[in-house]
């Protein structure tokens, strides 16, 4: 392929004002999307439909809470965490949230970073995220263990409703493997970043096919996903 | 990629992106079977969606066999024929029509009618297959284990459905399939997520979305609206699942079975009719929408006409796409919602009929002073006509709520229902088999053989499913085994029965015939040369037939014109490829 045909052609093609240029730009050949990636396209197609999963459940989940005859239990108390004596209602929720939020932040340097070709920065910030999101499956580890041990079980709990239990362990379960997968992925692709592969041009072990830095930010919209469903979430299970 | 010799054309924008680096496979394992070609892939695809078509085939023989003669064959009992109901419905809907549209005819046109060399992900192109062939082996694996598959209907109703009362409720039958449905989904999101980019980010140079065969619309519109409604049903099959497996009580009211208190409470059943409808109406739409785009084609090129309105088809299709998100609980009228709803609900779907007309007045007006060629393809897109039009006219009766409720329960539904989503997608996909087998293996179908199966099969449908229509106006209900001594059925409806199942017969054994085409023409049929049927799309101008690893040898094509450039006065031949350079100007291309 020659240098000449990748480049802009010299005599501009006429193209429409306004709404109509507008739709013609995107109607027009090769791409719909000018200068966006198959790899990030996909990823962007990939969420819409992740988002109707979520949105399923979390539909789903609604209807169970306000057609129920037997009362929902209390978010407020059931999420509490006693420290030192006290009861702080969704203190580990919030600390959860907070850790997941903080992972959005280190996420997006580590885009900056990969653009900017600062291999080592680029790394150590994904692999941050990666321990950040560590730490939230952990904590949600944590939270179920110690619903477990009070006697929350998917077919019922000591509190009311047992769609309470149902849904919060498919809802915050299925959230916790996004996490999950995404922590896997993130220390994969940190992996290639430290080594070098993006500059070398090395070719993907399984797809054969060489990647370059935009896989850090495809990572980083599949990262940052997660993190919005984690708020929907956080509003609808935990502040309803 | 060389740029176009200057003073042709100046329309054709010059490439934005570099060619593709394709994988190249080194062994046979990873070219015939292991294989990122989506060719290969489509053909694996539709080889397998064949295949356990068949299984369904045979299952409705003998459904018939018992309706028209019930104890004929001693091994069939009302649970049996409940099982074989559900599997039949499965697997014709999903992964026959759905897998055979979209992974068969969307992986092998998507990137030839395009330009492009390949599929955008090869990889995942390919594991989308395998997830496919797993969910395949899932379901089929319900024959083999204690209490059989599943007898719960193809829609999965609970609380019925996981209850010991229905055939595999307490045994495996349900597990298997609801997570070969999940496995499905999964493997489709992989191939899906591939049609999509490739029809938006991967066209060649010149290939504007206003010049894509409908083909094209068709399976990229029915794509995406799989991407947005298989969702609803995934997280139906994993609440199911949770219900049968771990005790949940998502879709379980208060029961009480055998006279024992089940511990489940506070469920609500119709919560699956809405996220099992919420997929289950677009799907009806995944299957239509390619057989709407490739029988266009097939009419303008058997037909030497271009097709008649294609912007306006192309809206069409996407209209009907999204309207059909908003139709679907007039699957449940008789669910016990609020009336509201059902005005609400009865009125989306007859406005659906509005794009549908449109597009059935344009296949008529393609036809209309066309040069119509008879060949196997046209003949199979006339049936679709036909058969659309009259399972169509049927929907408007269902669509309307008073008129729904009293044959909700009856064979009218089933009739209606086989016209438009069974008979006539079906026909598509022969026409478009026996269109596009002279590119897969370079060598015609018999067209002695493709005649009678045709005719056969198109009349025998129509023996089959207009009686019906009578039998469920009648009252007949659906879903009964065997209807017994029931005062309201006259005795002749055993005569009719009987018509029906010998019918069935009949069609069935009328498709053996067309493998046997399929496989002796392999080998034996006619040379088919490069374009057979003087068509215009680009994947009858590969440079190889059938076309090589990557499309189109060194250069990929250009695009000047849209696909219906037929019959053009002052052009040369009665056709115009659309990578012909259009420096004389004869198009018929609406202006944009």
């Amino acid at each position: 392929m020659s240098q000449s045909a990748q480049a802009k052609p010299e005599i501009a093609l006429p193209r429409p004002a306004g709404l109509r240029g507008f739709a013609s730009d995107w109607a027009s050949d090769q791409r719909a999307f000018k200068n966006v990636s198959w790899g990030k396209a996909m990823m962007w197609i990939f969420l819409l439909s992740d988002t109707f999963i979520f949105g399923c459940f979390l539909v789903a989940y609604m209807t169970a809470r306000v057609s129920t005859a037997i009362a929902w239990p209390n978010p407020s108390t059931v999420f509490a965490l006693s420290i030192g004596g006290k009861e702080i209602p969704l203190i580990l929720i919030a600390i959860m949230t907070f850790v997941l939020i903080s992972s959005s932040g280190t996420m997006a340097m580590a885009v900056n970073y990969g653009y900017r070709r600062d291999r080592r920065k680029a790394a150590i910030l994904m692999l941050t995220t990666a321990l950040f999101g560590a730490i939230f499956v952990g904590m949600q580890a944590f939270e179920w263990t110690k619903l477990i041990t009070e006697g929350v079980r998917p077919w019922g709990n000591p509190w009311g409703a047992a769609q309470f239990g149902s849904t919060f362990f498919m809802i915050t379960g299925f959230h916790g493997t996004h996490v999950s997968i995404g922590v896997i992925f993130l220390v994969i692709i940190a992996r290639k970043v430290w080594r070098g592969d993006f500059d070398t041009e090395k070719r993907g072990f399984f797809t054969s096919r060489k990647g370059n830095y935009e896989i850090v930010e495809i990572m980083g919209l599949y990262w940052h996903f997660v993190d919005l469903v984690w708020v929907f979430i956080f509003a609808f299970f935990y502040l309803w | 990629m060389a740029n176009i010799p200057a003073g042709i054309d100046d329309t054709v924008p010059l490439a934005e992106v570099a060619d593709v680096e394709l994988y190249h496979p080194k062994s046979w394992w990873t070219t015939y079977v292991f294989s990122q070609d989506a060719k290969v892939i489509a053909i694996q695809y539709s080889l397998t969606a064949i295949s356990i078509g068949f299984v369904a085939l045979v299952l409705s023989w003998l459904m018939r066999i018992q309706l028209a003669f019930p104890g004929a064959l001693s091994f069939i009992d009302a649970e049996h024929y409940y099982q074989f109901i559900t599997m039949h419905g499965m697997i014709m809907v999903i992964y026959l029509l759905t897998a055979l549209f979209l992974g068969g005819f969307g992986n092998y046109l998507i990137p030839l009618m395009l330009g492009a060399r390949d599929m955008v992900f090869p990889y995942a192109n390919m594991l989308s297959y395998w997830l496919y062939l797993l969910a395949v082996l899932v379901l089929v694996a319900g024959f083999f284990v204690p209490g059989g598959p599943t007898g719960a209907g193809w829609t999965l109703y609970p609380p019925q459905s996981i209850l010991s009362g229905t055939p595999g409720g307490k045994d495996w039958g349900i597990i298997l399939m609801l997570t070969s449905l999940i496995l499905f989904i999964i493997g489709f999101t992989m191939g899906g997520l591939n049609y999509v980019v490739t029809v938006l980010q991967g066209r060649t140079r010149g290939m504007t979305l206003m010049r894509m065969p409908l083909t094209i619309w068709g399976i990229f519109t029915a794509t995406v609206m799989a991407l947005l409604a298989f969702p609803a049903l995934f997280v139906a099959s994993v609440m199911m699942l949770f219900d049968r497996v771990l005790g949940t009580s998502f879709f379980m009211p208060t029961i009480v079975e055998m006279g024992e208190h089940l511990k489940n409470g506070g469920g609500s059943p119709i919560l699956f009719q809405h996220l099992f409808w919420f997929f289950g109406h677009p799907e009806v739409y995944i299957v239509a929408l390619p057989a709407f785009g490739i029988v266009s084609d097939l009419i303008s090129t058997h037909a030497r006409k271009n097709i008649f309105g294609y912007r306006m088809m192309v809206w069409a299709i996407v209209g009907i796409g999204a309207l059909s998100f908003v139709v679907w609980a007039h699957h449940m009228y008789v669910s016990g919602m609020n009336p509201k709803f059902g005005f609400f609900f009865a009125t989306t779907t007859l406005i659906i009929a509005v794009p549908t007309a449109i597009k059935v007045y344009n296949w008529v007006l393609t036809l209309w002073r066309g040069d119509i060629h008879l060949t196997l393809p046209m003949l199979f897109a006339l049936g679709f006509m036909v058969t659309f039009v009259n399972g169509g006219l049927t929907g408007l009766f269902l669509g309307n709520v008073v008129v729904d409720v009293p044959l909700a329960k009856t064979l009218f539904v089933v009739a209606h229902f086989h016209m438009v989503m069974g008979v006539a997608p079906i026909m598509v996909v022969f026409g478009a088999i026996c269109h596009w087998y002279p590119k897969v293996t370079g060598r015609m179908l018999d067209e002695t053989l493709g005649r009678v199966h045709f005719f056969v099969t198109f009349v025998g449908a129509y023996a089959i499913f207009f009686p019906m229509h009578y039998l469920g106006l009648l009252g007949v209900p659906r879903r009964y085994s065997e209807l017994g001594d029931t005062a309201f059925i006259p005795p002749s409806v055993q005569a009719l029965n009987e018509f029906i199942t010998i019918m069935a017969l009949i069609v069935g054994a009328a498709q053996i015939l067309f493998l046997f085409n399929l496989a002796w023409s392999l080998r034996r049929g006619k040379e088919a040369g490069g374009n057979p049927w003087r068509a215009t799309t680009l994947e009858w101008q590969t440079p190889q037939t059938p076309p090589a690893h990557g499309n189109w040898g060194k250069e990929l094509p250009v695009v000047y014109r849209w696909a219906y450039d037929y019959s053009v006065p002052g052009a040369a031949q009665d056709f115009i490829p659309q990578n012909q350079p259009n420096g004389d100007r004869i198009s018929r291309e609406p202006a944009s």
